[in-house]
């Protein structure tokens, strides 16, 4: 061998954990590129959604107080663009599951690194991901007719809600993922939860269209306050507007609900993490 | 001690490897092989018991012990869509050394397994048994002293193997310290020092693989006649040279001696005096396969155990 004893980087200034986290995030992106299947199919999917409301249910589904010509599809892009990211989650899921089954888990945690890195890389990851979605989304719906009207300042802050509630939900995809014993198991699993998550919500149809019980259940909903944010911030019509807390500070609803969401499913899939063997 | 449920994993194992040795822990699955491994390599915790790796006790020190440590498994654990190359950097950002010394030990790295070529394509395209050795080549990243092999070749052609185990030899022979697991006998006899055999999680056996092969006896004289009809007399001819029991099954017989080769002269002669004709035989030394055998009642590859686990306590300097 030519080199000599290993050496040790000193402590960056961003700390282990963040650096760590990087490195394996750095990796997952790469995955993206080498699978660009994998990529072009979870863009086509949001898209074929796109479509079908727009053109298919969407003459259907009047939007109160808003009745012109192009209402339902201004009032549907935040809807899809707040699905959408709920279900990255899914990805999440079975990323961590393969990375389970073929070992890789169990060489990262045989490693000195930080305890959190590996989800960590895999959450932020997920998450950058969605930007490239985001941007896709958004030309779709430009294309049939949604429109930002609200200046690019709250578009942006739009965007960045959208994208902390993708990286909420990475999180308890993630903790999904641990669980699951084999990546087929977490195919089903990851996904599961999402159908009730994003359709008991007004991302799709006012929550007013619905019975009362389940209004109390979409009002509360952090998908709907996410969509209903994004909405006010691109200037999209909101429908009637629910009276329900959430419903009235959305913007601020999502920023808790993210916080309570990630300090619960964070620390519960690291410690996950620090007790799972592949077998 | 490790349990699952009711199910003893580890049982008052002892391990113990000398710096710059390999040990090769044998067993059937589910013997507990994997389950002490993981305990060694801070993956699991013991329910009762001691393990102390490189100085540093695995349940109170468990990134000192993951700094000393290169862990291979039975399954190549490496990122499937990244480049050979890619993965030992990825891996070498882990271990938090500098990029600069990384990037000259991964072409070192790639060098000595032969992954040059195929340095910058996806792990995709790789075959098995290139998989392993980038597998091993990423376990030896931060130049770990001690290193766990985990069923390294299973599943490997005989030519990979033989690669990978000179790859190993020549690891121990620059002062690694190794504790290898496998339920290949011949791979034990190959590369270890000393072996430990254990089933249901506790020890049954120690010792190098000839103690080991001595403890069930040495050598036997087996044979095969022409006519079965002179089966007795071919016994006769046998028990005047054999140090213990013939025993006879149809035209074979066999009998354990000593003495090495010149018994077989004896034997052929006295075969000869009593009118024996003989289509074979051989002086056979015991395997480890037989040792196996003796020691459980069953052979290395039967698979009749449940799952894993143990008490471990093991030592690697």
């Amino acid at each position: 061998m030519t080199t000599g004893a290993p050496e040790i980087m000193k402590r960056p200034i961003i700390g282990w954990g963040l650096h760590d986290g990087l490195v394996v995030a750095r990796r997952n992106l790469i995955q993206t590129i080498r699978v660009p299947e994998l990529l072009f199919f979870s863009l086509v999917q949001p898209v074929i959604f796109v479509l079908l409301f727009a053109y298919v249910f969407g003459g259907a589904i009047p939007i109160p107080g808003d009745d012109g010509a192009s209402a339902y599809r201004q009032y549907l892009m935040p809807g899809i663009f707040g699905q959408t990211v709920a279900f990255a989650a899914a990805a999440s899921t079975v990323g961590l599951s393969e990375d389970m089954k073929r070992g890789l888990i169990d060489r990262f945690r045989a490693l000195p690194m930080s305890s959190g890195a590996v989800l960590f890389g895999r959450t932020v990851a997920d998450t950058l991901r969605q930007v490239l979605v985001l941007t896709v989304l958004s030309i779709t719906g430009l294309i049939v007719g949604w429109r930002i009207n609200n200046g690019i300042f709250n578009a942006i802050l739009a965007y960045l809600l959208l994208l902390l509630f993708a990286y909420t939900v990475a999180w308890i995809g993630s903790w999904i993922g641990l669980k699951v014993p084999n990546p087929e198991t977490a195919s089903t699993a990851g996904l599961i939860w999402l159908f009730p998550l994003t359709f008991l919500s007004n991302a799709f149809v006012p929550i007013s269209s619905m019975p009362g019980w389940l209004q109390v259940v979409a009002a509360w909903n952090p998908v709907s306050s996410v969509v209903l944010a994004a909405r006010e911030l691109f200037g999209n019509p909101t429908g009637i507007p629910s009276t329900a807390w959430p419903m009235q500070h959305a913007a601020l609803y999502t920023l808790i609900s993210c916080a309570v969401l990630i300090a619960i499913f964070a620390p519960l899939a690291i410690k996950k993490y620090r007790s799972t063997t592949s077998r | 001690m490790k349990r699952y449920g009711d199910v003893v994993a580890l049982d008052g194992l002892d391990l113990r490897v000398s710096e710059g040795t390999v040990l090769g822990l044998l067993g059937p699955n589910g013997a507990g092989k994997t389950t002490a491994v993981r305990v060694l390599a801070t993956l699991l915790k013991p329910d009762a018991g001691t393990a102390t790796v490189a100085g540093h006790d695995v349940l109170t020190k468990p990134n000192a012990v993951r700094r000393s440590i290169g862990l291979t498994g039975q399954y190549a654990a490496v990122d499937e869509y990244l480049t050979g190359r890619e993965n030992l950097r990825m891996f070498g950002g882990l271990y938090h050394l500098k990029p600069a010394y990384v990037k000259v030990r991964t072409d070192e790295l790639l060098e000595r397994f032969d992954l040059t070529a195929a340095a910058n394509r996806s792990l995709r395209t790789y075959s098995g048994g290139m998989r392993r050795r980038l597998d091993l080549a990423a376990s030896l990243i931060a130049k770990p002293p001690i290193l766990f092999l985990d069923e390294p070749t299973t599943g490997l052609d005989p030519r990979s193997r033989l690669g990978l185990w000179q790859v190993i030899r020549d690891l121990v022979a620059e002062g690694t310290t190794v504790l290898l697991t496998t339920q290949y006998l011949d791979e034990a006899d190959q590369l270890a020092n000393e072996i430990v055999v254990i089933d249901k999680g506790r020890v049954i056996a120690k010792g190098t693989a000839d103690t080991l092969k001595d403890q069930i006896g040495g050598d036997r004289i087996e044979i095969t006649i022409a006519d079965v009809a002179k089966a007795n007399a071919a016994a006769t001819a046998l028990r005047s040279v054999s140090t213990g029991e013939v025993s006879i099954e149809d035209d074979r017989l066999s009998a354990p001696v000593s003495g090495g080769s010149t018994v077989l002269v004896d034997a052929i002669r006295a075969l000869d005096a009593q009118d024996v004709a003989v289509t074979d035989l051989v002086l056979r030394r015991p395997t480890l396969d037989d040792v196996f055998l003796s020691l459980t009642g069953h052979t290395a590859e039967e698979d009749n155990s449940p799952p894993p686990p143990s008490r471990r306590r093991g030592r690697g300097q």
